[in-house]
């Protein structure tokens, strides 16, 4: 019996992995045309979900019903679905950077007749394409030339271009600033007009808010509940609770700085561009921050927050790079990872898979690699030592692995968060740069986080925190820059500090300092 | 600064830790496990021919060379890069050494050290474009093939240069002398120094057991412990035996020996090992971490360098001349050694021992089939297939590891 309101219908599902049980009993059920996010922790099995629900884990590997459009589906492989409409966006997206946009969105599904592909057709239905999706751009423009935003869109062009019906859209804003994520996310909600259905995988419950009709919530493989999002009661403290299974009353937690001498000063600092030196991306920045202080530097995607930060450390960006750097009082120079690291500076990177962490390596070897020397004599290393160390940062950040001999790549990623700070905490680091700390990682591991910041503030650590979340920075620091165009742009203390002041100095601040 | 639940992970998913740390063994002695299966369907095909003394003797001697390399070679593969210089590298030092000897009349012993010199030339000459210049491996070294294949027939003018000095050629084809006599055909020294190696074996691991024990981390289980030390010392008395047998010590094994611990311990135990590694797993995470990538890239280089020089000094030794077509296609041997070995090709991952056993599964595919008078076309089929489907199954394995 077909149900022309419901689109998607998963029942039952059970799936496990060689005796783990990553979904119980887990059912679903999606209106057609709404908006449905589905939220949870990260592990809580919703990316599981969706690769029953794609195919990638064929039919027979789990249990439990998919109905679409009322009839039963078994999809052999991701090729079955996305003939059946349905389509995932993943987080990282999967374009060729050298090719052209219409070359992208018509991968795999080309416009072609016997093999010879149809090059005129291919522009035209791309343009049109781009169009729905409100991207002004020329189709023959290569990948790597637009912004990640534009090229979520070109993602979401492809999945039109297959005729989609279903689209899965994985953590589609994570890599993008607040205006990119502003125009993706009105995109996803006007989809309906185009007869598409969309299910939104999301940590940003502020954006869940916003455009969802209705929120599953997924806890440790079974669902939780469905939420309707226009009830009264919908609010993000419910849906906070569901996920994490306890009351969350503070996002935060408690903290009572002490903040003593100054321990960090940056003057002038500027960087251009490494591949276009008459570029300035670092412009005259200053900065300070005292012991036991967490500074915040809030600033949109592209401002240059993590450029300074880098230029900062070792050099490890930009070219023409000049300005002063202050330690207690003293000038010290930063250029070398080392230098920097002898001086007591640590950056932990806001991108953790691709500069944090070696994957393929155990969480003792990560966590050691910074400061090996500490545990060699002559240039041996004492093995015993290490894993003791190892052990210790386990226990105190409460790394979550069966043992500190596992492969990092295999936690997850608050857990991998907690490797990389610890693997910084070895070398005795007094001034911490943070670089988006909390990225990609679930709530009650954010907490965790956050716990441990502050910690080591009240050791008398100065941190500097760069979060692209404003709450976060709200919650966490005690006084936050804004930088826009790579110069500072504001200084305000907690107190004064909200979302409106500093969002008015990331995006207005050049203008209005002059 | 820490919540309750510190320990219960830990408690709570032993079994499963150990599932997998007998997973990963599996795999680290699978290729082990090869080996003694190769060498036991060789010894029945052969109608035990294999492990004759005289052949255990020369599988030592014959593939000496392309050990040494694949040593080299392994550091290059960890670290990401791939050095397919090697094979001309050899023969163009084995000329240098002949040159040496025959043309300057250098003593033979001052000879090997112009050679490993020689050798670090080439290595920084490499080394400066990869590390340096960063020009990729692949690039480099097949100009280095061409090029000094080309300088080998320059120095050469084409020929042979024979008559090398006895010394010499006992680097690659001499024994020890049976310093401590002979009981009927076997050399005593031989055992002994079987015998000395079992016990720094057992010493060392009974060592670092207590090491470990004292400071109350875990410590393999004493059944497991002692049968692995008791197989260990079995084999290599058995070797030794056969060896003895023979012509006794190879001076190559000794040079072999002190190369493999060595290096063993250089990436296992030091921070320039470590560094190796972080190179490979994550090259962006390891400068981020202060691995000055640049200097050990260049490192690198010039220890494949000094281990191709003394892979040419081998193997012109054995052969007893220096020709132009020496260390033809020793290149690709190294490299399929140290895959077989269980090396990953995006780098990150192998070991010393597990190259040396693929250079020996190599090794003994290559004597069993050459005694069993297979023909030498099918003999390098045969091998081509081998390298492809050890590397095939070891994706596959960590391909459901991975889950």
């Amino acid at each position: 019996m077909a149900d022309q309101a419901t689109i998607l219908r998963m029942q039952g599902i059970t799936k496990d992995f060689s005796g783990v049980r990553a979904l119980d009993d887990v059912s679903l059920e999606v209106a057609r045309g709404e908006v449905h996010a589905i939220c949870g922790e990260n592990g809580a099995g919703k990316s599981t979900l969706m690769k029953v629900l794609s195919g990638v884990y064929p039919h027979g590997t789990y249990t439990g019903t998919i109905e679409l459009n009322g009839a039963e589906a078994t999809f052999s492989d991701i090729n079955a679905s996305e003939a059946a409409g349905i389509v995932i966006i993943h987080q990282e997206l999967a374009l060729n950077p050298l090719a052209s946009i219409a070359e992208n969105i018509f991968l795999g599904n080309e416009r072609a007749a016997r093999g010879v592909i149809n090059w005129d057709r291919t522009t035209i239905e791309a343009a049109a394409l781009l169009a729905k999706v409100g991207l002004n751009e020329n189709p023959s423009t290569k990948v790597y030339e637009i912004g990640v935003g534009k090229q979520q869109l070109v993602e979401i062009a492809k999945a039109m271009a297959k005729d989609v019906s279903l689209l899965i859209l994985d953590e589609p804003t994570a890599a993008l600033n607040d205006e990119d994520s502003d125009h993706l996310l009105d995109l996803i909600a006007g989809m309906r007009d185009h007869g598409i259905t969309c299910i939104l995988i999301s940590h940003k419950l502020r954006e869940v808010r916003r455009i969802a009709d209705r929120v599953t919530v997924i806890r440790d493989g079974h669902t939780i509940e469905t939420i309707d999002m226009s009830s009264p009661d919908a609010t993000e403290a419910r849906i906070i609770k569901a996920m994490v299974g306890r009351e969350l009353n503070n996002l935060f937690p408690p903290h009572q700085p002490t903040i003593g001498e100054e321990k960090f000063r940056v003057e002038d600092w500027t960087a251009h561009h490494p591949a276009d030196p008459s570029r300035v991306v670092v412009d005259h920045a200053s900065f300070s921050v005292r012991a036991g202080e967490i500074v915040g530097f809030a600033g949109l995607m592209g401002a240059g927050r993590t450029e300074l930060a880098m230029s900062l450390f070792g050099r490890l960006y930009g070219t023409g790079i000049s300005g002063r750097v202050y330690k207690d009082g003293e000038e010290i120079t930063t250029a070398t990872v080392d230098d920097a690291v002898a001086h007591g500076i640590a950056y932990v990177t806001e991108d953790r898979k691709r500069y944090g962490l070696n994957l393929i390596a155990s969480v003792t070897t990560n966590i050691s690699a910074v400061a090996l020397s500490r545990f060699a004599r002559w240039g041996v290393i004492d093995r015993n030592r290490e894993y003791l160390s190892a052990e210790d940062y386990r226990r105190d950040m409460n790394i979550k692995t069966p043992s500190v001999s596992e492969v990092v790549g295999r936690l997850s990623g608050g857990n991998q968060q907690k490797v990389v700070l610890s693997k910084w905490l070895v070398s005795g680091p007094d001034v911490l740069i943070l670089d988006e700390p909390t990225r990609g990682i679930d709530v009650g591991a954010k907490y965790e986080i956050y716990g441990l910041i502050n910690a080591l503030a009240d050791q008398g650590k100065a941190v500097v925190m760069i979060s692209s979340e404003l709450p976060e920075l709200l919650g966490m620091c005690d006084r936050i820059y804004t930088i826009s165009e790579g110069a500072v742009t504001g200084e305000l203390p907690r107190a004064e500090a909200t979302q409106e002041n500093l969002m008015y100095l990331m995006t207005m601040g050049k203008e209005a300092q002059r | 600064m820490t919540t309750q639940t510190g320990s219960t992970p830990a408690t709570g998913s032993a079994p499963a830790a150990g599932n997998r740390r007998l997973a990963t063994d599996l795999r680290q002695y699978g290729i082990l496990a090869a080996l003694v299966v190769i060498i036991g369907l060789f010894e029945v095909l052969t109608g035990g021919r294999l492990l004759m003394p005289g052949n255990v003797n020369n599988l030592i001697q014959q593939n000496s060379y392309v050990l040494i390399l694949a040593i080299g070679m392994v550091m290059v593969i960890i670290a990401g890069h791939i050095d397919l210089s090697v094979g001309s590298a050899v023969a163009m030092i084995g000329a240098v050494a002949a040159l040496a000897m025959s043309e300057w009349h250098l003593p033979w012993w001052l000879a090997v050290i112009v050679s490993l010199l020689v050798g670090a030339v080439v290595g920084a000459w490499q080394g400066f474009w990869v590390a340096l210049m960063g020009i990729p491996a692949f690039i480099v070294t097949l100009a280095g093939m061409l090029l000094f294949r080309g300088l080998t027939l320059i120095f050469l003018h084409g020929g042979t240069i024979g008559g090398l000095p006895n010394e010499f050629v006992a680097i690659g084809a001499g024994w020890l002398p049976s310093w401590l006599g002979k009981v009927g055909r076997v050399d005593v020294l031989t055992l002994v120094l079987g015998l000395l190696a079992c016990a720094a074996l057992v010493a060392l691991q009974l060592v670092a057991r207590a090491g470990r024990r004292r400071l109350d981390l875990p410590v393999e289980g004493a059944a497991s412990f002692w049968v692995k030390i008791a197989l260990a010392v079995v084999a290599i008395m058995a070797v030794c035996w056969q060896l003895a047998n023979y012509s006794g010590t190879p001076i190559i094994l000794i040079i072999l020996a002190v190369l493999v611990v060595a290096y063993s311990f250089l990436l296992n135990r030091t921070v320039f090992g470590r560094h190796v590694y972080a190179m490979g797993g994550n090259l962006f995470a390891a400068v981020m971490s202060g691995v000055k990538t640049s200097r050990v890239n260049f490192a690198i280089f010039v220890n494949m360098g000094v281990l191709a020089a003394l892979a040419g000094v081998v193997s012109t030794a054995r052969a007893g001349s220096a020709v132009a077509s020496a260390g033809q296609n020793y290149e690709l041997d190294a490299i399929a050694a140290v895959f077989i070995g269980g090396a990953a090709v995006q780098g990150g991952v192998g070991t010393v021992t597990g190259a040396v056993i693929g250079g020996l599964v190599m090794g003994v595919l290559n004597m069993g089939l050459s005694i069993l008078s297979v023909d030498a076309a099918w003999q390098m089929a045969i091998k081509g297939l081998v390298l492809l489907l050890a590397v095939a199954f070891d994706l596959i394995n960590k391909r459901r590891g991975g889950r």
